[in-house]
């Protein structure tokens, strides 16, 4: 039995320091590797360009890789690599918020459904689970078409998009610490729902629930670039990676550079995220899938 | 003398932990068995003894690895064998009975196809012979509708039946070595009687060798031949029956066996009083149940009419098997469960049903310890901070008084200091229990409701906290309302004892007189059930059987 | 007997909650898309137009009654196959949904009986050999798939395919569909693209699933009793692992209704997702509801199947 010699060990050896068991492999840490650096171009891509971004600067478009245009121009002869730099802001930035947003709320909204029960939970629940059953870019389509396309109505929409399963992830996880004994204990010492949320139940799913934002983050990168895709995201002049590889698709049967590295600027931040989620030290993910 | 069927040497095997670090779990161990000889390992968790069960089937759990050593079970060595060697073996030469047959059956195939599974897959027989095989072998562990038992699904029989189903599985290849794993901690004791028995006689009869795993030596005691004690992954003491139960050389096994012995409780001299105290808890026809609440009633009444009271400084235990509401009791009371109707008054002061109606001062006086100690602790918080809480919470405390005190709460029960940055994780079972019992007594209350707080602990481990909790009584003058399923427990702690069964109590009586005293026929068949440290003990048991059916839940 | 009854009981009840989600989901369609801004009549009319025609247009529409009447007289008419009339170009919403409906089917059904099976082999296969090559393979690429924009996949078919091979037509609806051949080669490209999305989900949960059940301690007993792997996992493992799987694969194919609209757009494919967005831009309420509705209905019915699965193929319910 695994119990068995776990107690093995801790009746034989030293006990354990509180940093063993968290160190994670190099396919995680290349992982983590690869978000900082988008992280830190997000951060300091204006600074970092090269050429300016919205100016035309090559009298050629599709221009190929070249010594002065490091990805090459796009269909009006702008320069690829910085617009990638400065569609890291937007990607990562709107992409960030989404997610910050809809996981603080998912989760206080399930810690409370699962603390309180009874009415709340059910209707709450029943009504998120509905939401589920609209398709998430259709959705998106439908408010940005209405509404209009800026970048608050984006984070709001990717927010509204992706609470419900945040929401139902913590949710789960909340419910099953609820029922431990040493939540019994508190709740029978006295303690307010807010006590038991904060500090009984939430130290107890944060792990999991940090590796639930990342995947999140991962689909909210997806749609995010979907829509601008179909030119109801990020409006030009400004552009994210979704918007440049709708903007250069012509040069896709040119086999342009303008097209192919937004493209791998999407597939890296969203596979890298998924890296590092995947190879998680135990500690963190036991619960997440 | 014949050549032994299982020859085990110098095997060791080794676990990597989760921080990737390699230990060593069993350290050298030898040990032979003889054709048709029931040998029983025994030891406490952590001991190796499952770990050693699983090798003789050249099995070991994911993380650990087979090190060294030789395994020889008749003609093949297994230790040598590739996995299609050693899956050939499994369920012709060795098989295996499980610890939880709820758990090792399939939910979602009939009770016979898992049973006849070994003849399928080695070939060993056709379908209707194999069935045929099986209906024997039904009727040999006196299975009921021995017939028909196989077309059920596996949750549709009782816990009981589907451990000697589980047996039947075991056996229907011919093996010549049974491993059991424990086979009868799960049960309740009038239902492992029955299991015991059943197992007995089918070995016997086949003359078939056994390993029997255990940390119960009443329980090895009725069926082995010969005893190898463990600890640490090494082998204490190797005997006859007889010999390791009545003349123990090694030091442990006298530990072991003298936290068998029963101490007889000493009750508490009366404090006195001029004024005729009130009793710290009084309870009188509690109901409580679980369920939708219809009418005022909840649809599963598990509770009925549950009265009794607690004198200041003495012990209260509540006896019962698995499903006697025992547990639900310690919950309606503590408020966890508001009862629906009745009442619990706690020095003389009536409670409201539910905790949340219920002040600071008056949820003070009545604490509660639980079984399980790991999940009754916080794996986020630091012990200093689990201990300080109840302080801060109830009294204000902070700063250096909170920290004085947290450091008292510790010594009390017998812990390092240094303890109170470490989280519940690093610590043992025994030492978890400690601070659960601990932080109740941090609250400072007159009464402590204690749930089976020593029913997953080791034996000696066990009997160290009821030492403690003796200790802590005459100290602080305490009460305990001591819930357990092990009659042993109870008359060594408890001055009162309530039978329960089935949500109702069926007698109540003094402890000290409770094996000579009882008359309800419940606790006489319960009594009666409790294993001695005896090997002659189940052979010489009679049980009115329709006592038995008409209580025991086999 | 009362107790082979309890399934039925289960199957009712998920049936009735089902329901009682569709008539929220009605509820909060018919009421999100009252909140869209513009007012319908003006759109229609065009900026030109006179307050009195406006007025005159929205009493002829009935948009002067109040909103909840209007609301449970759409719902009697959708139950009764009425879906209304288009506000754009005055023709019933049923003729313009059949045969985009029809179409969307047709697409998601070949798609389903091309990837469920490998998705499902796939997903099996790579929990049986959990941690060989075969495995880290598959989760390598189910990761790289989910990780990549859909339109990527799309273009990168098309790139390979269309351009580099010249094997199929980029565009796949219009082109001449008479022969089997022809037809296989319109629908493939967006069939491959669409499998490809929807296989790397399915194939991901039903490793997870199979692999759960491979963990208990029933399977282990399997291998206690001299199992192999292959039985352990096919006889053991799927039969309590079909609840969980049977949602993954609901998930993925309700996306198939609905979430297409990408690859609707780059293939030219005229589904329902394309139509619902053409007309938010024209402020069609009626056709942007019924398709809403046809989202939400094709979920419930696709979760709630794959729970009445679960619940049939659990021995614990048929007590």
């Amino acid at each position: 039995m695994m119990a068995e010699y776990q107690t093995t060990t801790t009746a034989t050896d030293p006990p354990k320091k509180k940093g063993s068991g968290w160190s994670f492999n190099w396919v995680g840490r290349i992982g983590l590797a690869i978000m900082l650096f988008w992280g830190l171009v997000a951060l300091a891509g204006p600074w970092l360009a090269p050429h300016p971004p919205g100016e035309i600067v090559d009298w050629d478009y599709f221009s190929p890789v070249s010594g002065e245009f490091w990805l090459g121009t796009d269909y009006l002869g702008r320069d690829i690599f910085s617009r990638i730099l400065m569609g890291a802001r937007y990607t990562v930035g709107i992409a960030l918020a989404a997610v910050t947003l809809a996981c603080t709320l998912g989760v206080i909204l399930g810690m409370i459904a699962a603390v309180a029960g009874g009415w709340f939970d059910m209707i709450l629940s029943r009504l998120l689970d509905a939401f589920n059953g609209i398709p998430s870019l259709l959705f998106g389509l439908v408010v940005v078409a209405a509404v209009g396309s800026s970048i608050p109505v984006l984070i709001l929409t990717l927010t509204a998009i992706y609470m419900p399963g945040s929401y139902r992830f913590a949710r789960a996880l909340a419910v099953n610490v609820n029922t431990m004994d040493f939540v019994t204990v508190a709740r029978a010492r006295g303690e307010s729902t807010r006590y038991l949320i904060l500090q009984e139940i939430f130290p107890n799913i944060l792990g999991p629930v940090l590796a639930d934002l990342g995947l999140r983050f991962v689909f909210i990168v997806l749609v995010l670039s979907g829509l601008s895709f179909l030119g109801l995201g990020v409006q030009p002049p400004n552009a994210d990676w979704g918007a440049l590889v709708r903007e250069n698709i012509e040069g896709l049967s040119l086999g342009a550079p303008a097209v192919i590295f937004p493209s791998i600027a999407i597939a890296s931040l969203t596979i890298s995220v998924n890296m590092f989620i995947d190879n998680l030290p135990t500690k963190i993910r036991d619960r997440s899938e | 003398m014949t050549d032994p069927l299982v020859t085990v040497e110098k095997l060791r095997i080794g676990a990597t932990t989760d921080s990737g670090r390699k230990v060593e779990i069993i350290k050298g161990v030898d040990f032979e068995i003889a054709p048709g000889e029931i040998v029983s390992l025994i030891g406490e968790s952590g001991s190796g003894k499952t770990t050693i069960a699983l090798s003789l089937m050249g099995h070991t759990r994911p993380g650990c690895e087979i090190e060294g050593g030789t395994i020889r079970i008749g003609a093949s060595e297994m230790t040598a064998l590739s996995n299609r060697g050693r899956a050939a073996l499994r369920g012709t030469e060795v098989s295996y009975v499980p610890q939880s047959a709820a758990a090792a059956f399939n939910p979602s195939k009939r009770i016979m196809d898992q049973v006849i599974e070994i003849a399928a897959i080695h070939d060993l027989m056709p379908r209707a012979e194999a069935e045929k095989k099986a209906v024997e072998l039904f009727r040999a562990l006196a299975l009921p509708e021995a017939d028909s038992i196989g077309q059920r699904y596996p949750h549709q029989v009782s816990g009981g039946q589907l451990q000697r189903l589980s047996a039947a599985m075991a056996l229907i290849g011919d093996p010549k070595l049974v491993i059991f794993d424990e086979p009868t901690t799960a049960l309740d004791v009038t239902t492992q009687i029955e299991v015991l028995r059943a197992f007995k006689s089918v070995m016997r009869a086949g003359g078939i060798s056994g390993v029997y795993v255990s940390h119960d030596l009443a329980v090895v005691a009725q069926i082995a031949d010969r005893i190898i004690v463990l600890k640490g992954g090494e082998i204490q003491e190797v005997g006859g029956a007889e010999q390791i139960l009545h003349a123990p050389r090694n030091a442990y096994t006298k530990q072991l066996l003298a936290a068998f012995e029963p101490v007889p409780h000493q009750p508490q001299a009366q404090p006195a009083q001029s004024a005729k105290p009130k009793p710290v808890l009084e309870v009188f026809d509690l109901c409580a149940g679980y369920g939708t609440i219809r009418n005022g009633e909840p649809t599963a009444k598990i509770l009925k009419d549950v009265s009794f009271k607690i004198e200041r400084g003495r012990n209260l235990g509540v006896i019962g098997e698995s499903g006697s509401g025992k547990s639900t009791l310690a919950r309606a009371v503590a408020g966890i469960l508001p009862a629906y109707r009745g009442g619990v008054m706690v020095d003389g002061m009536e409670m409201k049903p539910d905790l949340k109606d219920r002040s600071k001062a008056e949820l003070r006086r009545m604490q509660m310890v639980f079984q399980l100690a790991d999940t009754a602790l916080n794996p986020a918080h630091s012990i200093g901070a689990i201990l300080a809480r109840p302080l801060t919470f109830y009294e204000g405390l902070r700063g250096k008084a909170r920290e004085a005190r947290v450091t008292e709460l510790l010594d009390m029960v017998h812990l390092p200091t240094s303890l109170r940055h470490r989280l519940p994780g690093e610590l043992s079972g025994g030492q978890k229990q400690r601070v659960n019992l601990a932080r109740a007594l941090a609250a400072s209350p007159e009464l402590i409701l204690c749930d089976e707080i020593t029913s997953a602990l080791d034996t000696v481990v066990a009997a160290a906290i009821l030492e403690l909790l003796k200790e802590l009584q005459s100290e602080l003058g305490l009460s305990y309302m001591f819930i357990s399923h092990d009659l042993s427990t109870v008359e060594a702690i408890c001055d009162d004892v309530l039978v329960m069964y089935k949500g109702e109590v069926v007698e109540a009586l003094p402890a000290a007189t409770m094996s000579s005293k009882a008359t309800h026929p419940y606790s006489r068949l319960l009594i009666s059930s409790v294993p001695q440290l005896d090997t002659g003990w189940l052979a010489g048991l009679e049980q009115d059987p329709e006592l038995v059916a008409q209580f025991a839940n086999r | 007997m009362p107790q082979s009854l309890l399934p039925w009981f289960l199957v009712i009840q998920r049936l009735g909650i089902a329901l009682l989600t569709l008539i929220i989901v009605s509820f909060a369609v018919f009421f999100a898309t009252e909140l869209l801004p513009g007012d319908v009549a003006e759109i229609l009319l065009g900026q030109a137009a006179t307050p009195e025609a406006v007025a005159g247009l929205r009493s002829a529409m009935g948009l002067d009654e109040p909103a909840f009447s209007r609301f449970i007289g759409w719902l009697v008419g959708l139950a009764g196959g009425d879906l209304g009339t288009s506000y754009v170009n005055n023709t019933e919403v049923v003729d313009l949904l059949s045969g985009r409906l029809s179409n969307s089917l047709r697409l998601a059904g070949v798609t389903t009986l091309v990837s469920v099976p490998v998705a499902l082999s796939l997903g099996i296969g790579a929990a049986m050999w959990r941690g060989s090559l075969f495995d880290r393979v598959v989760t390598v690429l189910t990761i790289s798939v989910i990780s990549v924009p859909e339109f990527m996949v799309a273009t990168l078919a098309v790139l390979i395919f269309a351009v580099w091979l010249d094997w199929l037509p980029a565009l796949s609806y219009g082109v001449d569909t008479s022969s089997l051949g022809a037809m296989l080669k319109a629908y493939a490209m967006p069939v491959i693209t669409l499998s490809f999305v929807i296989s790397a989900q399915m194939i991901r949960m039903t490793r997870a699933a199979v692999i759960e059940t491979i963990n208990t301690p029933y399977v282990e007993m399997a291998l206690l009793k001299g199992a192999s792997r292959k039985r352990m996992v096919l006889v053991h493992a799927l039969p309590n692992a079909l609840g969980p799987i049977a949602n993954a694969v609901a998930l993925s194919l309700s996306y198939l209704v609905g979430g297409v609209i990408i690859v609707e757009t780059i293939f030219n494919y005229p589904g329902v997702a394309k139509l619902m967005v053409d007309a938010v831009s024209t402020r069609d309420l009626p056709l942007i509801q019924s398709c809403a509705m046809i989202f939400c209905v094709s979920y419930l019915l696709l979760i709630t199947l794959a729970d009445l699965i679960a619940i049939l193929s659990n021995p614990r319910l048929r007590r």
